[in-house]
């Protein structure tokens, strides 16, 4: 059975086998338009209270 | 007529300069001393070392802008500051030598009622021998500080690249040139635009990436890393960092002072004593950061630059320099106005400031080494500082010497952060974080030091939008363009 591509890194290092790899599902999220669109508004909104927070003292 | 000088046009002193220039109106001068005859978004440097960009795309004439704004620009670098005038005057003056407009090499004493020292780092590659001399990147590696550096790299990573298409397998090492760097961000963006174009070019099984930093632990950016809100967990920086080196098989080498650079090779000295050498075909390796070395003297003539700047060339400003030991570090410590306290009509703002101690852990190898990254003020919070000082100067020059200076402390100031790999509008992914503090406040915040709500980290399209709107949005404001003044630093 072939290794899944989200595991194929784990074997490489001691290091990326104790790491958090990305599964098929998040990585079909980041690059779906839709669903990074609505993320880009919710950036967006959190990034200008950021802005908003650190000015104006 | 007030005379506000401002050495340095980068994003602090461009900032000020530009806002003072609009609330001072014609009744005021302002005066811009910078070396460059171009203003240079840094950012996007990323983009030229990889060839995605040309110098061009990132960079524009200041003087155009300047006459638009009404500011005099002096393409010259600022040597010295006699805060007190001389035997013969009263007046405060600083001393530059022109780099161009066709005095080069002349020097000229500037007067000044205020001055604003924004004259940004001082790239010191010859702190680390074979990086460099000086201030000049040296023969072995290659840098993404400047747009000439980036295009530079971008040459230089297409002859590897062209080495992996004829079947030689290379190896890169990127990260940090010291064990005092700052600026980790960069070249995290770096690694992975580069890796981003190995992969996109079918080559990714020919090429060796690893990464090497100063950094105690992975993610740590200066900051003491951070704990952010992740698919509704709240997690180390730590664990969103090792988990997109994995992902993209990224091998890493952290708590690492580099020590030595020879051709195709970095010795290094680790947190734990031992010592490391590491074989590369193709290097970029940031150099640590220091003041400019600017002098002072005082009315007599005598040196005064201990009095003004701190050891490492930065000028001090209203922070809390005694030194303590980390566990009575507080974010109080931190400057508010800028303001330096010897001589109040001086300020200082960006990375010219220098700050009261680190943010991360201190940390040093059983040899003495000192190995710990110097604090990040580029970027917003330098734009944002360089706002609060041009506001606080303006209602000095106009409502008099008491009026109430603006604050801008990085322990109440947040930051945005956008690591975007690859160029295209749908051909990449952007790493998107905001912190928030800057510096952590744990008496505001006891558990992280930092707002939770607001830190906050994804991988996505997203962010590689916001990259893209970033770099087009910022240099329209730096070119003063139709309301440019609405626009966020």
């Amino acid at each position: 059975m072939a290794v899944k591509e989200e595991e194929f890194n784990f074997a490489k290092n001691d290091k990326f086998n104790t790491a958090m790899i990305p599964g098929k599902w998040a990585r079909m999220m980041r690059t779906c338009k839709l669903w990074q669109f609505i993320r880009f508004i919710i950036i967006n909104i959190k990034m200008i209270i950021v802005v908003g927070k650190s000015h104006g003292h | 007529m007030a005379r506000l000088v401002v050495l340095g046009g980068g994003v602090a002193g461009h900032t000020a300069a530009t806002f003072a220039a609009d609330w001072l109106g014609k009744e005021h001068e302002v005066v811009v001393v910078t070396p460059n005859a171009k203003w240079n978004w840094i950012p996007s440097n990323i983009w030229v070392g990889v060839g995605e960009m040309t110098k061009e795309d990132v960079t524009f004439d200041l003087a155009p802008v300047y006459e638009k704004a009404g500011i005099t620009y002096k393409q010259a670098k600022a040597v010295s500051i006699n805060p007190e005038g001389s035997a013969g005057s009263d007046k405060p003056f600083v001393t530059i030598e022109y780099t161009g407009q066709g005095k080069t090499g002349q020097s000229e004493e500037v007067s000044y009622d205020y001055l604003i020292n924004a004259t940004g780092p001082k790239l010191n590659f010859g702190a680390t021998p074979g990086l460099g001399e000086g201030s000049q990147l040296g023969e072995h590696t290659v840098s993404v500080c400047t747009a000439d550096h980036a295009e530079h790299a971008a040459h230089e990573l297409e002859k590897v690249m062209e080495k992996m298409r004829k079947g030689q397998r290379q190896k890169i090492l990127i990260g940090t040139g010291h064990g005092m760097c700052t600026c980790q961000g960069a070249a995290f963006e770096y690694i992975f635009n580069v890796e981003h174009e190995i992969r996109k070019a079918g080559l990714r099984d020919m090429a060796d990436i690893k990464w090497i930093a100063n950094e105690a632990f992975m993610g740590d950016f200066g900051m003491g890393g951070l704990h952010m809100k992740v698919g509704g967990y709240v997690v180390s920086s730590r664990i969103f960092t090792e988990s997109l080196f994995a992902e993209r098989g990224v091998d890493y080498i952290v708590g690492a002072h580099v020590n030595k650079v020879e051709k195709g090779k970095v010795s290094y000295e680790l947190l734990d004593g031992s010592f490391g050498e590491e074989e590369f075909d193709f290097s970029m390796l940031i150099p640590p950061f220091a003041g400019v070395g600017l002098k002072a003297y005082n009315k007599a003539g005598e040196d005064i630059t201990d009095t003004v700047f701190a050891p490492n060339g930065f000028m001090k400003v209203d922070a809390d320099y005694t030194p303590k030991p980390y566990e009575e570090w507080k974010a109080s410590d931190w400057p508010r106005t800028y303001q330096n306290p010897t001589y109040k009509n001086m300020f200082a703002a960006g990375i010219a400031f220098a700050p009261p101690h680190i943010i991360s852990k201190p940390a040093k190898s059983p040899n003495g080494t000192v190995i710990n990254p110097t604090p990040p003020r580029t970027g917003m919070p330098s734009g944002i500082i360089g706002k609060a000082v041009a506001a606080s100067i303006c209602d000095l020059i106009k409502k008099g010497s008491d009026a109430h200076l603006h604050e801008a402390s990085m322990a109440e100031m947040g930051a945005a952060c956008v690591a975007s790999a690859g160029k295209g509008w749908l051909d990449g992914q952007a790493a998107a974080m905001t912190v928030y503090p800057v510096v952590p406040d744990y008496e505001k915040y006891p558990g992280t030091g930092r707002d939770t709500d607001y830190t906050f980290g994804e991988i996505g399209l997203a962010g590689h939008w916001i990259k893209h709107i970033l770099h087009y949005l910022f240099i329209y404001k730096a070119k003063l363009k139709p309301f440019w003044k609405v626009i966020p630093e």
